[in-house]
């Protein structure tokens, strides 16, 4: 196997580096990938569409058909993770703290259950002391690292940034909650229906915008036809704002759902 | 202004997005959702159809900007016709599955819905787009839906099946990628008629060579040509019905398809057969696949498998076709995209319902089928038939245009493969027909044999995928009977 | 033999994909771990992003975002195209990026599955566990 990998290695290393005897050298300014389209882009990119950031006004706007699809491999990426590992059999047995004198019970049997209140503190199977500080440090941080990932989305036109970077950052601040305190704080503040219903109307607002532009009687993302609406100034960067909050949402939702599914294999109930 | 291109795919991505949304709050209505969505794609594409039939090429830019800055469609009448397959076989397959669904993954049916549709969005858009890394994102989609519904079959096997189709899938369609972005260098631009155009200035260049072997390649792993196809027999064997349905009879067309366009719309029959070398060698590859294929077809034991063979084996047909060089042999392979999807898709219809009704299907198991599932076995024989090549259903006459086209090549060795093909096809089949069509014996199984000597009681499928397999059947003879029609009304303009 | 040197000199950034490429790929077809396989195909499409990002680069060019008055044209000044790298590979890479996430996610979701029904993630093993049932 090992040889055979080997061959194979070498053959298409071989075929590559063949066929890299005609490539432009790194840097050249006058090779045709950086003169055929990319001129009329940055030239004519910030007069036809009035966003400074030309990468996201490629991306989100003289090829959105292809960020909309994207969105939609995020939101398939979730799904499947969803679909796959989700397990809805109840746990066979329970641990829990008695938290004034600080005795682990583990209860075998699933039918019997504690009440969880001031006296008993529900425990996962892998329990680890909880630490003050992170737990204090990280609290502070994940408001400040959520309004910075809005920021991230919202100035995508002016600089790096846009909807998967700010929605990945928001998705982490969420994740960042999961690890510091337990899964099961996190699945209090986002249940996974909200999650599911979330990284869908993502996606939805994406495709809406385009369809609804098809229905105004235009090509589909076409954002010129919104003017009656909206009137001539910054349409663009208008739609190109509302496609990226909707990226933002989607990839929000599927990196948590991702998170949750791997690492509590299914059940929702504990994690890292 | 008419949107039938867009509204073709756009239509299941939103069905696929508002039943992602009931599927959480109300999930009695997804299938509805889901069922009406398809409904307006397969109206879409027939709009599609008669528009580019009576006003030729279609050219449809999205988000409104002119090729090559931003992406474009651009429908003829391979792709209408392409198209208009893929969305009828995905509604037919989802009326037909109901049943087979609610079998196997029963607490998720919806979910597997969206996945469903986003799988039709991917196949689609690999259809319908004329920009080379738009076609990228659409295998991406199609492929990492498969790799999910794969692994939702049988539990035992099907994940592990899943992650070698992963690791081979990737592998794929990064080399595809990777073609796309030596295309770049050398031109500049991702759009496929504008490469179209730059080509013929380049055509001594080995990076432009090494672009058309990566992205073929790349194709070729997608479509499982052998010996690239190991990948195939486990993933579509262990998946689930409902999606065993109808990845089996599109996704390795589709990227057929692909190459058909990458060959003839990209890179132009002028580079590809005059200044490359390779086709001989190419119609030898196929030539190798279709025996494999059919060899290996013969030694299996369960009939799920020995379909999966005999697609490996159909794949070379096509590729060997393509690759003949002169328009008879590109007429074939085309013919062959259409018939091959409606062959398979009622070949594993019928054995769809072998699998909701026995839960098994090793030949051994299939006794006395024909007088339990008459008409399942009745569309089963058809296909079979369709398979064989036997006239007036639609096999023969793909194989037809193949073999004229060999002999037109000069590739006799490719015309004779075609030939043992229907012979080892035979063989099978009536191999599965001895099987089923006698009773069990009395001792040891005795469940078809209490008291009734001449009457088997019969345990037929639900009658959705009846009525679904009666329709595939007849439309194998009708696209047999009209092949003629097909050829100069779509396939010809398409070549000329 | 200078000549092959200044060949590698003035393109060592498609040597140094090409030799990632590989060991991505070498990995993927031999090790026994699927884990590791996975790392292997993260590093595969890894050196496929960088080659392309590497298309992009202008010598003295700054990063493809517009200064001056920003958010209402350019104003009076003139944008020189030379003085912007290709903003077209980044998008791209964009689309591949997330594309090889979800790819990579979903992968490691069936790993768990597999892990959970046959407790071993190595190649070897699991073949024999599925060739003797």
């Amino acid at each position: 196997m090992k040889i055979l990998g080997f061959i194979i290695v070498c053959l298409t290393g071989g075929l590559l580096l063949y066929g890299t005897g005609e490539l432009p050298a790194w840097g050249d300014p006058n090779s045709p990938a950086s003169t055929h389209l990319s001129n009329h882009y940055i030239e004519q990119g910030i007069a036809e569409t009035e966003v400074p950031n030309l990468v996201t006004a490629v991306l989100a706007d003289y090829r959105s058909f292809d960020t909309m699809l994207e969105t939609a491999v995020v939101f398939c990426a979730g799904l499947a993770c969803f679909l796959l590992l989700r397990d809805y059999r109840p746990k066979k047995d329970h641990y829990y703290r008695h938290v004034p004198t600080g005795v682990m019970l583990h209860v075998k049997n699933s039918d019997r259950q504690i009440d969880v209140g001031r006296e008993f503190e529900y425990m996962d199977k892998e329990w680890v002391p909880s630490d003050t500080i992170i737990k204090s440090v990280c609290r502070i941080l994940i408001p400040f690292i959520q309004i910075y990932a809005l920021y991230v989305v919202a100035h995508g036109d002016f600089s790096p940034g846009g909807g998967f970077q700010g929605g990945v950052t928001f998705g982490a601040s969420l994740i960042l909650l999961a690890i510091s305190y337990n899964l099961k704080t996190l699945m209090k503040r986002v249940s996974e229906k909200f999650l599911g219903i979330f990284s869908a109307i993502g996606v939805l607002v994406f495709v809406g915008i385009g369809a609804i532009a098809m229905l105004l009687g235009g090509h589909f993302l076409d954002y010129a036809q919104y003017i009656p609406i909206f009137g001539e100034h910054h349409i663009r960067a208008l739609g190109m704002l509302g496609v990226e909050i909707g990226v933002g949402f989607a990839v929000t939702a599927v990196m948590v759902v991702i998170y949750i599914n791997i690492v509590s294999e299914g059940r929702h109930d504990e994690g890292l | 202004m008419n949107n039938y291109p867009a509204l073709v795919v756009v239509a299941p991505l939103l069905g696929a997005l508002f039943a992602g949304i009931t599927a959480w709050v109300e999930d009695r209505f997804t299938f509805p959702i889901v069922l009406t969505s398809l409904g307006i794609g397969v109206a879409a594409a027939i709009s599609n159809m008669a528009l580019v039939l009576t006003s030729g090429t279609i050219q449809y830019k999205m988000a409104g900007w002119m090729p090559p800055m931003g992406i474009e469609y651009r429908i003829d009448t391979l792709n209408a016709m392409v198209m208009l397959l893929v969305s009828v076989i995905a509604f037919l397959n989802l009326a037909a599955s109901y049943w087979n669904v609610r079998q196997e993954t029963p607490d998720r049916a919806g979910s597997f819905y969206v996945m469903y549709l986003l799988f039709v969005v991917g196949l689609l858009g690999v259809v319908a787009t004329g920009d080379l890394f738009n076609l990228y994102v659409m295998i991406e989609i199609t492929s990492l839906s498969s790799y999910t519904m794969v692994a939702l079959g049988d539990k035992n096997r099907a994940p592990l099946a899943a992650l070698n189709y992963i690791f081979i899938g990737v592998i794929g369609a990064s080399l595809y990628l990777l073609g796309v972005g030596y295309i770049y260098i050398k031109t500049g631009s991702l759009n496929m008629a504008d490469v179209a155009t730059m080509v013929p200035h380049m055509k001594e260049s080995s990076s432009l060579l090494v672009a058309f072997i990566l992205c073929i390649i790349g194709v070729w792993i997608k479509m499982a040509l052998f010996p690239l196809h190991v990948w195939l027999p486990n993933a579509y064997a262990y998946a689930p019905v409902g999606f065993a349905r109808i990845v089996a009879p599109l996704m390795t067309k589709v990227m057929v398809y692909a190459m058909v366009r990458l060959m003839i719309s990209v890179f132009g029959m002028d580079y590809v057969f005059n200044t490359l070398d390779l086709a001989e060698g190419v119609v030898w590859m196929g030539t190798i696949a279709i025996l494999a294929g059919g060899f290996m077809a013969l030694s299996q034991k369960n009939l799920k498998k020995m379909l999966t063979y005999i697609i490996v084996c159909e794949i070379g047909y096509m590729v060997g076709g393509a690759w003949l060089g002169n328009e008879l042999g590109m007429t074939g392979a085309i013919l062959h995209i259409l018939n091959d999807a409606l062959m398979t898709f009622a070949l594993f219809l019928a054995v769809g319902n072998m699998v909701y009704k026995l839960d098994r299907v090793d030949i051994a198991d299939l006794q006395g089928l024909f007088g339990k599932m008459p008409w399942t076995m009745a569309g089963f024989v058809l296909a079979a038939f369709s398979i064989v090549g036997v006239p007036p259903t639609c096999g023969f006459f793909s194989k037809w245009y193949l073999i004229l086209g060999a002999f037109e090549a000069g590739a006799y060795h490719f015309a004779a493969a075609l030939l043992i093909s229907s012979l080892i096809c035979a063989v099978l089949f009536f191999k599965v027909f001895e099987v089923c069509f006698f009773e069990p014996m009395s001792d040891g199984h005795g469940d078809g044999h209490h008291g009734h000597d001449n009457a088997v009681a019969m345990a037929e499928a639900p009658a959705s995928s009846l009525v679904v397999l009666a329709i595939v059947s007849v439309s194998l003879i009708a696209a047999g009977v009209y092949s003629g029609t097909i050829v100069d009304t779509v396939i010809l303009p398409f070549l000329r | 033999m200078n000549e092959l040197l200044s060949l590698i000199v003035a393109k060592y950034n498609y040597w140094l994909y090409i030799i990632l490429m590989m060991i991505g790929l070498y990995a993927m077809i031999t090790k026994n771990n699927l884990i590791k396989k996975l790392v292997g195909m993260n590093i595969f499409q890894t050196a496929i992003i960088l080659f392309y990002v590497s298309i992009g680069y202008k010598r003295d060019a700054t990063i493809p975002i517009i200064q001056g008055d920003a958010g209402h044209g350019a104003g009076e000044a003139v944008i020189r195209a030379a003085d912007y790298i290709n903003p077209l590979p980044h998008v791209l890479m964009l689309t591949a990026i997330v594309v090889s996430v979800a790819t990579f996610g979903v992968a490691l979701t069936l790993c768990v599955k597999v892990y959970q029904r046959y407790q071993t993630l190595e190649e070897d093993e699991l073949r024999m566990r599925l060739s003797e049932k």
